[in-house]
């Protein structure tokens, strides 16, 4: 099983990296972009296991590790 | 009286903090190796600065699964004296030792270079020496140094104190050109409610000899070394 976890800032927190890259596309001419939120993208490859197991199994890896819950927030897909 | 210095692989400060505790500060002080169950008596761990693990995932996030650092958390849990430097703030941070989280600094470049401190509590085992309002001047050198809590923690931490340097102008005038990373409340220093456990950004330990351009990081070994006493 493939699951592909996205954790980026928390809306509440600011992001200057997103920023930056907004700000060189409208450089670029690019003016129509409004905002950018820059995150990181994890691709997680199980052992088989339920659908159910990979529920549970995925958030507390999440949270306990990939992202750090004052900051970012998550989500995932099942992929494969 | 014994202080434990942690070396993290990709711990750079660990040699520096070592040297001002035992040559400068004549102190009895050991290391610690992050793989290692015990802290070898030790009266003060000293979480060093640099890139732990590479810093990657985020400053200090893998660190905190160290195996020394469970034992850290307990001596911390117990009462016993922890200050985290720079990445060892980091790794605090993530260890949930202290409130908050830390976010790249807001002009997005990394920062090495003296600044100001004001000193906002003296009530602590870290700056019993010093007076309230003294101004410090300590180097900086960190990307991720923009200092990050919720509001609400923020009133908390606030309200018990736990504050213990702010990023200011040499006179003590707290500004927002003064707050070179961007932290929250220019936070550059912060003690748990405990007190027992202090991280802070600048680095004492690079400012504890006139050599070097400033002795000011000396007033929180010698605080330490005072309490401990």
């Amino acid at each position: 099983m493939k699951v592909r976890v996205l954790v980026s800032f928390k809306d509440s927190v600011l992001d200057p990296q997103g920023q930056a890259v907004k700000n060189a596309l409208h450089t670029l001419g690019y003016g129509g972009v409004i905002d950018i939120r820059q995150g990181k993208v994890f691709e997680i490859e199980l052992e088989d296991i339920s659908v159910e197991e990979a529920n549970r199994i995925i958030p507390e890896i999440s949270d306990k590790v990939l992202a750090n819950p004052i900051i970012e927030k998550f989500e995932y897909q099942i992929i494969e | 009286m014994k202080f434990g210095v942690v070396i993290f692989p990709g711990s750079n400060c660990d040699y520096d903090t070592y040297f001002v505790l035992k040559d400068v500060f004549d102190q009895e002080t050991t290391f610690l190796w992050h793989k290692e169950h015990s802290l070898h008596d030790v009266d003060c761990v000293v979480l060093p600065g640099g890139f732990s693990y590479g810093d990657y995932l985020r400053s200090g996030a893998i660190a905190k699964f160290s195996p020394l650092m469970q034992e850290v958390k307990e001596f911390a849990d117990k009462g016993g004296l922890v200050l985290g430097i720079c990445n060892g703030f980091q790794v605090l941070l993530e260890l949930e030792l202290l409130p908050g989280a830390m976010t790249r600094n807001k002009n997005l470049k990394f920062l090495c270079q003296h600044v100001h401190l004001r000193t906002e509590n003296t009530h602590t085992p870290f700056t019993n020496r010093a007076r309230k309002g003294d101004v410090i001047k300590i180097p900086i050198a960190h990307f991720d140094g923009n200092y990050f809590v919720e509001p609400e923690t923020l009133h908390t931490i606030k309200q018990n104190d736990q504050i213990i340097f702010r990023y200011s102008e040499p006179n003590g005038h707290l500004s927002e050109r003064a707050n070179v990373n961007g932290s929250m409340h220019n936070i550059a220093g912060l003690i748990n409610t405990g007190g027992n456990v202090l991280g802070m950004m600048p680095h004492p330990e690079r400012a504890s000899e006139a050599i070097l351009g400033s002795k000011d990081g000396r007033i929180i070994f010698e605080s330490i070394i005072h309490w401990l006493r």
